[in-house]
């Protein structure tokens, strides 16, 4: 599903940051992958790469088979099938929920207005804010936002979710909820790309656990071989930091 | 809690002091003014203003031919009057109200038929009109200039983004009124000079030189408060609407823009007043904006007290309500 190919990315300015260096993954559909590692360790960059946010230098990344870094391809169809939720939320705050989940797929999936505003009310419904359609995001709470921000990912009816940081901006009693979402989607089968410090998410949640360092993948496996043995040292001494 | 009330009303009390001596002062001043022009004995006359707004003017319709008025038919509000001279004949379509002949009155050659008086526009309203219009035109095609330029500004292909800074600093770079010149002299004789070379028929008049010149002049301000606009709206709400698919054009149209205008409104607000009182220098190529007309009152009259006071009145009232209508598109928006 998601192929990634010894991709570099380099940031020069303020000043120059390698973050990331010859990352190479293969992601297959169904699965449920988490990002873990130290901040500044490219998790971001890493995400933001699969939908081209950023733009890797070198490497390929190849979606369902299709190139996204050839400069041919319609990255606006690829971004449409790739749903992403951001640690900020980022709603529109000058729509209502129920509009800021009709306008891409109205505008990019070209649907009629009742389509867009029924398939919104089934999603809003799914992660438990209906009753919200009306309001106006400022006026919800932070885990509220967030799952509206799911919804609005989900409208477009995407093959592959990243999340990047979906709860640190979150009080803790709010976390649960926007959690409890994404448990149901991943038990649905959604294929995910999840950058988390919780790491109850993770051990329930994921079929993989991805631990990234200095902009390089240091070691993954299973839940159960990293939070039990894992065989790096840095990767000892980040899971003893955090847990 | 004594102590406080009468605090309380001693601020009142003060407040209204000091508002009953802003009055005074506003009444002192005019007064101060008028005093001074009755000790040089200027004559005023206000009486005599409102003709420059609206005055009647006597039109009438006097007979080319001489001879007796052979029948005079009525119908509904025009009658017609038909003349018999020796071997000519002469037939009048006039309004039936003010006829001054009946049938059989004798007529010589440029006598009177009928005289009506017609309700004309005076030279203050006729300024006001032409500045009106100028504004609008320049306000709407110098916020189309200005998004544009705006959007290029902040967009990475140097052919766009270098454009646009050149043609910003450009126009903030020299006087308006040069610019005007430019426009009028040299621009204008140019085009003009060309489209006569190439067999037109028609020339683009001056007033457009003058519309064309604003219109720039503010497009280089609107587009750096469209691009401040723009860089105020935080890069998630980009991200956000990219990442849904959408494209560059969509995301700035249902997104990006839509949240900046509340941004962009108050000090586009600014610079269209600005705009309305600059128009006041395209009198200087002869186009008779509202400066302009009074300037003209002014010599034909020597009212030129009361002219001017009139002149910056008309500009207020202007002003005053392009920023009301903002303010009442800012809340709607
Ligand atoms: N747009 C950018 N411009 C310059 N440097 C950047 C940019 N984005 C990220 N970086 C740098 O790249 C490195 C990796 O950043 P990234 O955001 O991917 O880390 P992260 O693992 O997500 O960290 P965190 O847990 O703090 O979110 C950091 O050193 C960061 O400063
Ligand atoms: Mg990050």
């Amino acid at each position: 599903m998601i192929d990634v190919r010894n991709i570099y990315k380099t940031f020069f300015v303020p000043h120059e940051v390698r973050a990331l260096v010859d990352v190479s993954n293969k992601i297959e559909a169904g699965e449920v992958v988490v990002v873990i590692g130290p901040s500044g360790s490219g998790k971001s960059t890493l995400l933001r790469c699969l939908n081209r946010l950023e733009t890797a230098e070198t490497g390929h990344i190849y979606i369902d088979g299709i190139d996204i870094l050839n400069s041919k391809t319609d990255i606006n169809k690829i971004r449409a099938e790739v749903g992403m939720v951001f640690q900020s939320f980022n709603l529109f705050p000058h729509k209502t929920v129920l509009n800021n989940v009709t306008l891409a797929q109205r505008i990019v999936r070209k649907r009629r207005k009742e389509e867009a505003a029924e398939r919104a009310m089934k999603l809003l419904d799914k992660v438990g804010i209906q009753d919200k359609a009306n309001a106006y995001p400022d006026q919800l709470s932070g885990g509220q936002q967030q799952r509206v921000a799911i919804a609005r990912a989900l409208a477009m009816d995407p093959k592959i979710m990243l999340f990047d940081e979906p709860t640190s901006a979150l009080d803790p009693e709010m976390i649960g909820e926007v959690l409890d979402a994404m448990k149901t989607l991943a038990k649905e089968g959604m294929t995910m790309v999840v950058v988390t410090h919780e790491m109850g998410f993770a051990r329930e949640v994921a079929d993989r656990v991805i631990f990234m360092d200095h902009g390089a993948i240091v070691e993954q496996g299973t839940p159960e071989h990293f939070f039990t043995e894992p065989s790096h040292e840095r990767t000892k001494l980040f899971l003893s930091q955090i847990l | 809690m004594e102590s406080s009330n009468v605090r309380r009303f001693n601020k009142q009390a003060a407040y209204y002091m000091w508002a009953g001596v802003f009055f005074l002062l506003v009444f002192a001043v005019l007064l101060g003014i008028y005093y001074s022009t009755k000790q040089i004995d200027y004559v005023w006359g206000w009486s005599r203003i409102p003709q420059y707004f609206m005055y009647d003017e006597m039109v009438e319709t006097r007979s080319e031919i001489g001879g007796t008025v052979d029948s005079v038919l009525v119908h509904g509000q025009k009658a017609v009057i038909r003349i018999k001279g020796k071997g000519e004949e002469g037939s009048y379509t006039v309004p039936a109200r003010s006829i001054r002949v009946s049938e059989g009155d004798m007529i010589f050659v440029g006598d009177v038929l009928e005289a009506h008086k017609e309700r004309q526009w005076g030279l203050l309203l006729v300024g006001l009109w032409i500045t009106l219009k100028v504004s609008v035109i320049a306000v709407i095609l110098g916020i189309l200039l200005g998004i544009l330029t705006g959007l290029a500004r902040i967009s990475s292909n140097p052919v766009l983004k270098w454009s646009s800074i050149t043609y910003i600093e450009l126009i903030r770079g020299s006087p308006l009124l040069v610019q005007i010149f430019i426009w009028y002299f040299v621009l204008g004789t140019l085009i003009n000079k060309l489209l006569e070379k190439n067999g037109f028929e028609f020339l683009i008049p001056g007033l457009w030189f003058g519309i064309a010149a604003l219109a720039c002049f503010a497009g280089a301000y609107v587009a750096e408060i469209v691009r401040a606009g723009i860089q105020s709206i935080h890069r998630g709400q980009t991200e956000a609407a990219r990442s849904l698919g959408m494209t560059y054009v969509q995301c700035m149209g249902y997104v990006i823009l839509p949240q900046a205008m509340r941004r962009i409104l108050p000090p586009l607000a600014g610079q269209f007043i600005s705009l309305i009182k600059d128009s006041s220098l395209l009198g200087a190529i002869a186009i008779r904006e509202l400066t302009k007309a009074t300037r003209e009152g002014v010599s034909s009259s020597f009212m030129t007290f009361e002219l001017w006071f009139v002149c910056a009145i008309l500009y207020l009232v202007l002003t005053f309500s392009l920023s009301m209508i903002l303010q009442y598109v800012e809340r709607r928006i």
